[in-house]
């Protein structure tokens, strides 16, 4: 019995305690307070000004807290950057280098040799690690992609990505939460910043609702949590 | 390799790289000088002697404002698509990236010195009086001694909103002594008058001191938001 509890036994992982985010007299965040489970699917949701980008980039260790702390893997963000996986909304990505050429420079600030893991990385998000062409003459979604391949290279366990889906063709973007729910299906745990809840329903395991730099509602369907919040 | 090194060069061949297919701040920097040196060679018209006297000023001035070209690029091209963030994000050491972006521009802008330099010495009819080897290692020291300094005030106005006018007001005044050193010294090669030896040994100083005291505080400035 106890063993079964211990395996079955939801594991947090990000812990999030009434963590403040001002600039300048705007507070982004104000007092949000959360934990989050391994191996699950977060998908953050919330009007424009929600906090969820801020709340995201705290916990890629890009914005520091004005006040409050987050645990990850039990250390700061900074100390557990090897785990983390970030895409932000604009592509991280040099334009006038090709797909290959960006992720062998990326590979190469996390210690990893060889061109096979950049490949795999760009095969997994459906794209061809041949293409020759800079990153700058890719169409919007074939740069989410090689976004998100970047995020992948270094198999992190925790992936958080700003709106992957934006300005992506409805095939691509699923063909993307099809490669996400398999990325949680092997055990990473993801955050998902998106207004395309409803491309999540489903998938997601959770749907966390921000509003006002406050987390308002966590429930399990992207439909359910819309009608609950004010 | 220690991972330091390894990143330095891999951020380094990827500057190299990037430069190499848009040119910006080689152009920019060329076109800068090369209009430095015409528009003096018409404005003073300057027999040997008195070149020799004033060049060393010129020289310096024209690689001083056309590195600031190839300072702001250099970081500049790090915020399209927010591509610093990828870095911040990563185990990476923050002071390899920036030996790496120093050493880049060290490299440009001796490219820039080694296709000015002859130039300088035509349109100026300049003949070296003292020993002329003095002139590598105050060129090398000189141009690192921008290029440091430079580097780490371009990463620390490249998040506002006036880069292009913060960066001079931020290094012109620190520079004043690299400056001083490197024209003096030049000076002094040119005219054979003095030894460079003391400029040399300044320079050496202040690249130093600055290098030293940029690679304890840069990890600050990359991750101050």
């Amino acid at each position: 019995m106890n063993v079964a509890t211990s395996v079955l036994a939801p594991v947090s992982i990000v812990t999030v305690n009434n963590v403040i985010k001002q600039f300048g007299r705007f507070a982004a965040l104000r007092g949000v307070s959360a934990e989050f489970d391994q191996g699950r699917f977060h998908a953050i949701l919330g009007d424009n000004g929600a906090g969820k980008t801020t709340l995201l980039r705290a916990l890629a260790g890009l914005a520091q807290p004005t006040q409050g702390t987050i645990s990850i893997f039990g250390k700061n963000p900074r100390e557990a950057c090897r785990d983390l996986g970030y895409m932000a909304h604009p592509s991280l990505l040099y334009d006038e280098m090709s797909g290959m050429e960006n992720l062998r420079y990326f590979a190469g600030l996390y210690g990893l040799a060889g061109d096979n893991r950049c490949a795999e990385s760009i095969r997994a998000v459906g794209l061809d690690p041949e293409l020759t062409r800079g990153v700058g003459q890719y169409s919007q979604g074939m740069r989410q992609r090689m976004s998100l391949a970047r995020a992948i290279l270094h198999d992190p366990k925790l992936l958080l990505l700003d709106e992957p889906f934006s300005n992506v063709d409805a095939h691509s973007a699923r063909d993307m939460v099809g490669l996400l729910n398999n990325m949680r299906d092997a055990g990473k745990t993801i955050f998902v910043v998106t207004h395309q809840a409803l491309l999540l329903e489903g998938v997601a395991d959770e749907f966390v609702w921000m509003a006002d730099g406050q987390i308002v509602d966590r429930t399990a369907s992207a439909i359910t949590s819309r009608e609950s919040v004010p | 390799m220690n991972p330091f090194w390894e990143v330095l060069w891999a951020t380094l061949v990827k500057d190299i790289r990037l430069e190499w297919r848009s040119k910006d701040a080689l152009n920019a920097m060329l076109f800068f000088s090369l209009l430095v040196v015409v528009i003096f060679v018409f404005s003073f018209d300057p027999l040997a002697e008195e070149s020799r006297h004033i060049v060393g000023g010129l020289v310096w001035v024209a690689f001083l404002f056309a590195a600031v070209v190839a300072l702001n690029q250099t970081w500049a091209r790090e915020l399209r698509n927010q591509v610093l963030d990828a870095y911040r994000v990563s185990p990476a050491p923050a002071n390899a990236l920036f030996m790496a972006k120093s050493v880049g521009n060290f490299l440009f802008v001796s490219v820039l010195e080694a296709l000015m330099t002859p130039l300088f010495i035509v349109f100026y009819n300049l003949h070296v009086l003292g020993p002329a080897w003095q002139l590598v290692p105050l060129a090398l020291l000189g141009t690192w001694a921008l290029v440091v300094n430079g580097t780490f005030f371009a990463a620390m106005s490249v998040r506002t909103r006036n880069r292009e006018i913060m960066l001079p007001l931020l290094l012109f005044p620190i520079s004043i002594p690299a400056v001083l050193g490197m024209v003096a010294g030049t000076t002094a090669v040119l005219t054979g008058e003095n030894s460079a030896h003391f400029y040399i040994v300044l320079l050496l100083t202040y690249d130093v001191v600055f290098t030293t005291a940029s690679l304890a505080l840069f990890g600050t400035v990359l991750h101050a938001e």
